[in-house]
């Protein structure tokens, strides 16, 4: 079975065959999983553009502001869509955001730990309990939306007993000061490039404090490690998934698990490895978070998974398995986090801002299935 | 990744050409948001609201609410930053955490913008974090007030049911009431959770495992209306001294059927209210206060109710 030639004998019915077929250029770019992305950015853009467009959406403090907010959310959906696409998904992550938080305050500042050790301890322990949700699924074969929902519950819970049982609280303070100097922790809370919003400032492109300590700064202060490291993990993500072998065990993995087992993919070491992916990227969105904010709260992360999973939705990723990008992931997570603010700018009444993050969702995913439908000929 | 880099390049092209900074200084139509940490399920916020779009009509001045729709004090953060992008006259904000808001606040006052604390908070922490004035309710001191009243009273132990564990602030309405009570507060605040079943369960557990509990302090509607159910299934509505914080409708009832002692009024109604005026008349007039403003403790009991009654829920 480890020759992955025999597996293919059957589908070979035309004169030619189809696996080195010719697409043609404009076909090729259309059944790319991007599309849906691609054209909601734009559409997005324009939207607000034209809606928001003096708001402040587009000074440097609102676009830093929409950015933070797409950074977080693709931070969340590069692991969900590389889970989804090896067809699971994780309903844990918005839980294990609080509980690596908390994780990091307890090690760090309550027990004291040096704050480098604090956060790879958090890492480990995150990475480990999304083995361990990989590991029931494959080995139970329950659907990993049960067994990632009973982690909600068990996270959030712990999330809450652990600080309120040691410390009678459930926001734990003092990162900042534990935090001082570490170079670990530098990773995910400073700004970078810095220089290059003071001559943004200079030359008039970004808006300087009028008052204060901070008087004549620019109002941005840097790129915040966040972005960067949104921007990282999108492209190791893609990397990974379009240009290397694990990249195609992922695919098989959620395409056909059984097929793949047939032609020597280790779907159940794939899948675990993905489930373990989330909680790495859940645990990374908590240290921007925990680092940037200086506490932990035991109520962080409420409702991110379903954030993530919408994210990579509108990004064109198939929930059940097979199909999707890390690419138009991301570009699920900004449009999401361009909608969510814009609603804002455009002075949405805030209880309506639900209902078209709702009607924008469905009709992006609508559209995505309509289009792959009619381009790839599909069911 | 190069349709990505085009989009990029789209998006930055759209963003780049309706660059402007904002707009301030008209005279008449002032633009102020308020943001609160509450979550959508919290109805107590809506007299915020109400008072808001009252004090917006009366000023002449548009007003807009916003608040983090689960709750979460890190995206209420990202919500002062939005709105301090958005270049409003000003920007009235609880302080649920100063810590994680701090930041936010600093950079909204040193961009310009007239920052008022509500609700949330204390003067000394309104102060540091460069907003004009405090206007609230100081949480430990209404609940010192209301446990020293209790004592007079003469309650010895108490259940204090909290709904919102996450929140140091209003945990400090507990630390209060056991200090002014004189006992410790150890295991008698419970977190209750937010559903009302749960809320009910959990009071009936305790009183039934603490037979000789003689006060219950409820933190607002949502835990009281809960409580004054359970109560009423243990048959011990009107024998057990129950108080609570905040108004609403079952609150105001139980107050006219002896069922709770009082209610503490930190009258939200005055906390959106007076920092739209107030910034309304700074920015028109330059006047100012020249201290914080304690919209509360205010207790309200049997005596007096009838227009607390009619306006519960809606401006009371």
């Amino acid at each position: 079975m480890s020759d992955s030639d025999t597996g293919n004998a059957a589908q070979a019915g035309g004169p030619e065959d189809e696996r080195i077929k010719e697409i043609g250029g404009l076909r090729q770019w259309l059944i790319r999983p991007e599309l849906g992305g691609i054209v909601g950015t734009i559409a997005v853009f324009v939207f607000f553009g034209i809606l928001a467009g003096d708001s402040g959406m587009f000074n440097a403090q609102g676009i830093m502001n929409w950015s933070l907010i797409s950074a977080q959310f693709m931070i969340i959906a590069v692991g969900a869509c590389m889970l989804m696409v090896a067809g699971e998904f994780d309903l844990s992550v918005g839980s294990m955001i609080g509980f690596a938080g908390i994780s990091i305050a307890m090690f760090g500042v309550v027990w004291g730990l040096p704050m480098w050790l604090a956060i790879l301890v958090t890492f480990a322990i995150c990475i480990a309990i999304g083995a361990i949700n990989g590991f029931i699924v494959v080995r139970t074969g329950l659907p990993s939306f049960i067994v990632t929902l009973a982690f909600l519950f068990i996270l959030r819970g712990f999330t809450i007993f652990i600080p309120q049982t040691v410390e009678n609280r459930t926001i734990i303070g003092g990162i900042e000061e534990a935090a001082e100097g570490d170079w670990l922790a530098a990773l995910f809370a400073s700004d970078i490039m810095g220089w290059l919003f003071v001559w943004l400032a200079d030359i008039g492109l970004v808006d300087t404090f009028q008052r204060g300590t901070r008087e004549g700064q620019p109002v941005v202060d840097g790129i915040p490690m966040l972005i960067v490291w949104a921007i990282v993990l999108v492209i190791v993500g893609h990397t990974i998934l379009t240009r290397t072998r694990f990249g195609n065990w992922i695919f098989a993995a959620g395409g056909d698990a059984q097929a793949a087992r047939y032609v020597g993919v280790p779907v159940d070491r794939v899948k675990i490895t993905m489930f373990m992916t989330t909680a790495f990227c859940a645990t990374v969105f908590a240290c921007c978070q925990v680092f940037e904010f200086g506490s932990a709260a035991a109520d962080r992360g409420i409702l991110k998974e379903f954030e993530a999973i919408i994210a990579v939705v509108i990004g064109g990723a198939l929930l059940t398995g097979g199909y999707g990008s890390v690419m138009g992931a991301a570009l699920g997570a900004l449009i999401f986090g361009v909608v969510q603010q814009g609603l804002f700018f455009a002075d949405v009444e805030s209880s309506l801002f639900r209902v078209f993050l709702g009607v924008i969702l469905l009709l992006a995913v609508i559209l995505n299935t309509y289009i792959r439908r009619i381009i790839t000929g599909e069911r | 990744m190069k349709s990505f880099l085009k989009t990029v390049a789209a998006a930055a092209l759209v963003a780049a050409t309706p660059f402007m900074a904002a707009a301030d200084g008209h005279l008449g139509g002032e633009r102020y948001i308020l943001v609160s940490h509450a979550p959508d399920s919290d109805s107590w916020w809506n007299t915020i609201r109400n008072a808001l779009t009252l004090a917006g009509e009366q000023m002449g001045v548009e007003v807009e609410y916003r608040n983090p729709p689960t709750g979460d004090i890190a995206d209420m953060a990202r919500i002062i930053e939005q709105a301090a992008a958005s270049g409003p006259d000003g920007i009235i904000t609880t302080l649920a955490d100063p810590t994680v808001l701090g930041d936010s606040i600093r950079a909204a006052v040193d961009a310009g913008i007239d920052v008022i604390i509500m609700n949330s908070g204390t003067p000394e922490q309104a102060r540091e974090v460069g907003a004009l004035m405090y206007v609230g309710q100081p949480e430990y001191d209404a609940g010192f007030a209301a446990g020293q009243r209790a004592a007079g009273d003469g309650v010895t132990s108490f259940l204090c049911v909290n709904h919102v564990i996450s929140n140091p602030v209003v945990a400090e309405r507990c630390q209060g009431f056991a200090d002014g009570l004189g006992v410790e507060l150890g295991e008698s605040m419970i977190d209750a959770g937010q559903d009302p079943q749960e809320i009910q369960n959990r009071v009936m557990a305790y009183l039934n495992a603490n037979p000789d509990t003689d006060g219950i302090l409820t933190l607002g509607p949502t835990s009281a209306d809960p409580t004054i159910l359970a109560l009423e299934e243990l048959g011990l509505a009107g024998d057990i001294y129950f108080g609570t914080f905040d108004l609403g409708e079952n609150i105001v009832a139980g107050i006219r059927d002896g069922v709770i002692e009082w209610g503490i009024d930190q009258q939200p109604f005055l906390q959106a209210y007076l920092p739209v005026v107030v910034l309304t008349n700074y920015h028109r007039y330059g006047v100012l206060p020249g201290n914080n403003i304690n919209s509360g403790p205010g207790f309200i009991t049997a005596d007096g109710l009838e227009l607390v009654e009619a306006l519960a829920g809606e401006y009371r």
